[in-house]
């Protein structure tokens, strides 16, 4: 999933500051699951955003609705009909959900109310961890299912470095070493030739060095 | 010979090369590259330059060289691909050669966490493996990497790095394989303290003949201190510091330790002449390069060959 | 404020802190009017969301009261509830609420001294730190959420 975490409180109480009536919309999707921007999300933040503007003597009116998803046009209609009467918009939702709340509704100015921060996997319940950099050329059958580029710190696609230290990378204890779990999984797979097969240098236009990307199915596109 | 340069003709005379460091320094200072170089003029057959060792921005490794090899010195230009993607790379490399640098060091680079730029964004458009395919493409085959002809290709010796200390240790044999496969054409080690796993790794190195396809400079730095000797055992990744080394420094008095720690590198390099393999001594003085022409000397490596 | 009667929730999970309440009350035991005892079925079963909805009505402090470690009835629903705790704890001092009007505690069903200890503390404690900065506008209505969800 696309991974997210909540803004700092104080940054999200100066964006409503300004405003009477915001609209506040959650995202059924990424940001649930990794708790940062669904239905509880919205009303804990929505609690805290009244509660802190109210110490200063403000009194904000604050809309709660969650969408399905907001990465989707057809799923924004929804608040259409909430629309009314709100001067700005809050999305809870990841980097797209909030531009295309913004695109709907040009003329609300949105905020986002959590950082988005990586395309990942669920370690245990309450950690998530980067897989994913979406490269868009995905190797990872040659190398075992890990991925060097998204968890080697230097996206070596001939690793290991010489700072790999007891299957951690270097910058710390916390992070593996993306080549000592691929060397350990090609072992298990019996498939330790692989490893000395050079990897030539990657074409990283797939991967946005192209510019902005875009996928157009011709069966589905109108 | 492939090249120019002057540690090639060293290597292929059979003699033992020595090579050694200096780092850049951290502002517009000639002046400190000029006198560092002048320390090692006579003592050493190359003297790589480090790129932003550390991640710490430090004068480039480009501008250094030229200064170097002005002094009359064979600067061996080290480059990582941390700061820089293929365009850079190509560009500086021909650039260089231009200026009469013909030996060069292809790395990754330390990650920019242990730096003064933590905040910076890392390139690694290519991997030290794919640059060392780079380079000798360029010079064996004029070609730059994306497929066009070179207008008077870059003869450079190419050289890389291997760490026969760092995890795992069963890759470390394999990752030296790669690199010759890539096509390089020497290698400098991390610095050894630990003779025992060197010798093992360089069982390996040999049982593959990879010691006859490439030129291997055993890495060689003293100890200053009991303190470094503790700091580079717990702090540096990928160092190997047994302790033997740490209590041997430890039982000397304060004083007298940098002397010991003269003595420690000269035994060492003793000990790794006798390993077959071993094609030389890279000797990484770091912030000591005033030591170098004393470890040399009583490492009976002087006079150098003139060739 | 000499006449500030704290308003006090307490969340007490059914097996424990209301047993121990209750045994409280069947020794006689006083303790503060100011404490509003919610029953759950266990501790876990509270929410950031209903702590936070306690103070944006009015309450000046809010407790849970669950299982002893490891006596929990349904495992270890007083574990996740003082992990919330902690997280809302921290929540009210970004909103400059004091985190220290947030407790967790936790006893045993025949605790009722300690129930009642634990709510005389617990109101001294909040009637020095003083009624929560919102509450007038609190109590007026102001900007609090009823039914703010637009969409189920």
């Amino acid at each position: 999933m696309i991974t997210a975490e909540r803004k700092p409180l104080d940054e999200l109480i100066g964006y409503v500051r300004p405003y009477e009536r915001i609209l506040l919309v959650g995202c059924n999707e990424c940001v649930t699951v990794c708790a940062a921007g669904g239905r509880k999300e919205v009303g804990l933040l929505a609690s805290a955003l009244r509660m802190s503007l109210l110490q200063g003597g403000k009194s904000i009116d604050i809309k709660e609705i969650t969408l399905e998803r907001q990465c989707d046009p057809e799923y924004m209609e929804e608040l259409v009909a909430h629309i009314g009467g709100v001067d700005a918009i809050m999305s809870m939702a990841c980097g797209c959900g909030v531009q295309e709340v913004a695109r709907r509704f040009k003329d609300k100015p949105v905020f986002p109310a959590v950082n988005t921060k990586f395309m990942g996997a669920s370690e245990r319940q309450g950690v998530w961890a980067e897989r994913c950099q979406g490269c868009g050329d995905c190797l990872l059958g040659l190398t075992g299912g890990i991925c060097p580029i998204a968890r080697c710190s230097k996206q070596l696609m001939n690793g290991p470095c010489g700072g790999s230290t007891k299957g951690k990378c270097e910058i710390s204890p916390d992070v593996d070493c993306a080549w000592q779990l691929i060397w350990d999984r090609l072992k298990e797979l019996g498939m330790t030739d692989r490893y000395e097969e050079i990897m030539p240098a990657k074409d990283w236009r797939t991967a946005g060095g192209g510019g902005p990307r875009k996928i157009i199915r011709e069966d589905l596109a109108e | 010979m492939k090249t120019d340069s002057i540690l090639e003709k060293v290597l292929t005379s059979g003699n033992l090369a020595v090579t050694s460091e200096c780092g850049p320094p951290r502002g517009a200072r000639p002046e400190v590259i000029k006198e560092k170089g002048e320390l090692l003029k006579g003592i050493v057959d190359s003297v790589n330059v480090t790129d932003n060792q550390t991640a710490m921005v430090r004068m480039s490794s480009f501008a250094a060289s030229i200064f170097l090899k002005q002094a009359g010195l064979n600067p061996v230009l080290q480059m990582v691909t941390r700061d820089r993607n293929r365009l850079a790379m190509q560009a500086d490399i021909i650039g260089a050669y231009s200026h009469g640098i013909n030996t060069m060091l292809c790395l990754s680079g330390d990650h920019p966490h242990f730096g003064d730029h933590p905040m910076a964004a890392s390139v690694h458009d290519i991997d030290s493996i794919q640059f060392i395919q780079m380079v000798k493409a360029m010079r064996d085959e004029g070609k730059f990497q994306g497929g066009a002809d070179i207008d008077n290709p870059p003869r450079m010796f190419i050289g890389a790095a291997a760490n026969p200390f760092a995890d795992p240790f069963e890759l470390r044999v394999a990752r030296l394989a790669k690199k010759v496969a890539a096509g390089v054409d020497f290698i400098q080690t991390q610095c050894i303290y630990n003779l025992d796993k060197f010798e093992l790794w360089m069982e390996g190195v040999r049982a593959r003949g990879l010691h006859k396809k490439c030129y291997i400079l055993a890495g060689i730095t003293p100890m200053k201190s009991v303190g470094m000797a503790r700091y580079m055992k717990n702090k540096v990744p990928g160092m190997d510091v047994p302790d033997e080394i740490v209590e041997r420094m430890a039982r000397t008095p304060k004083e007298k330790q940098p002397e010991e720690g003269i003595n420690i590198c000269v035994e060492t390099i003793e000990r790794l002449k006798k390993v077959e393999g071993v094609a030389g001594f890279h000797i990484m003085a770091i912030e000591w390069e005033k030591k170098v022409p004393e470890i040399v000397e009583r490492a009976g490596l002087l006079p150098r060959p003139q060739l | 404020m000499d006449n500030f009667e704290p308003v006090i929730v307490a969340f007490c999970c059914h097996y424990c802190a209301y047993t121990a309440a209750d045994m409280a009350g069947s020794q006689r035991i006083c303790y503060p009017a100011n404490v509003k005892i919610v029953r759950v079925p266990c501790s876990g079963r509270v929410d950031a969301i209903h702590i936070m909805k306690a103070f944006e009505n009015g309450a000046d402090g809010v407790y849970v009261a669950g299982c002893l470690e490891g006596d929990c009835h349904f495992k270890n629903g007083n574990i996740k509830a003082a992990r919330r705790v902690a997280y809302v704890r921290k929540m009210l001092d970004e909103i400059g609420l004091n985190g220290e009007r947030l407790e967790m505690v936790l006893m045993s069903a025949g605790m009722g001294e300690h129930f009642a200890e634990t709510a005389r503390r617990i109101t001294e404690k909040i009637r020095k730190l003083g009624p929560s900065p919102i509450k007038p506008a609190a109590l007026s209505g102001a900007g609090v959420s009823r039914g703010a969800e637009a969409h189920t």
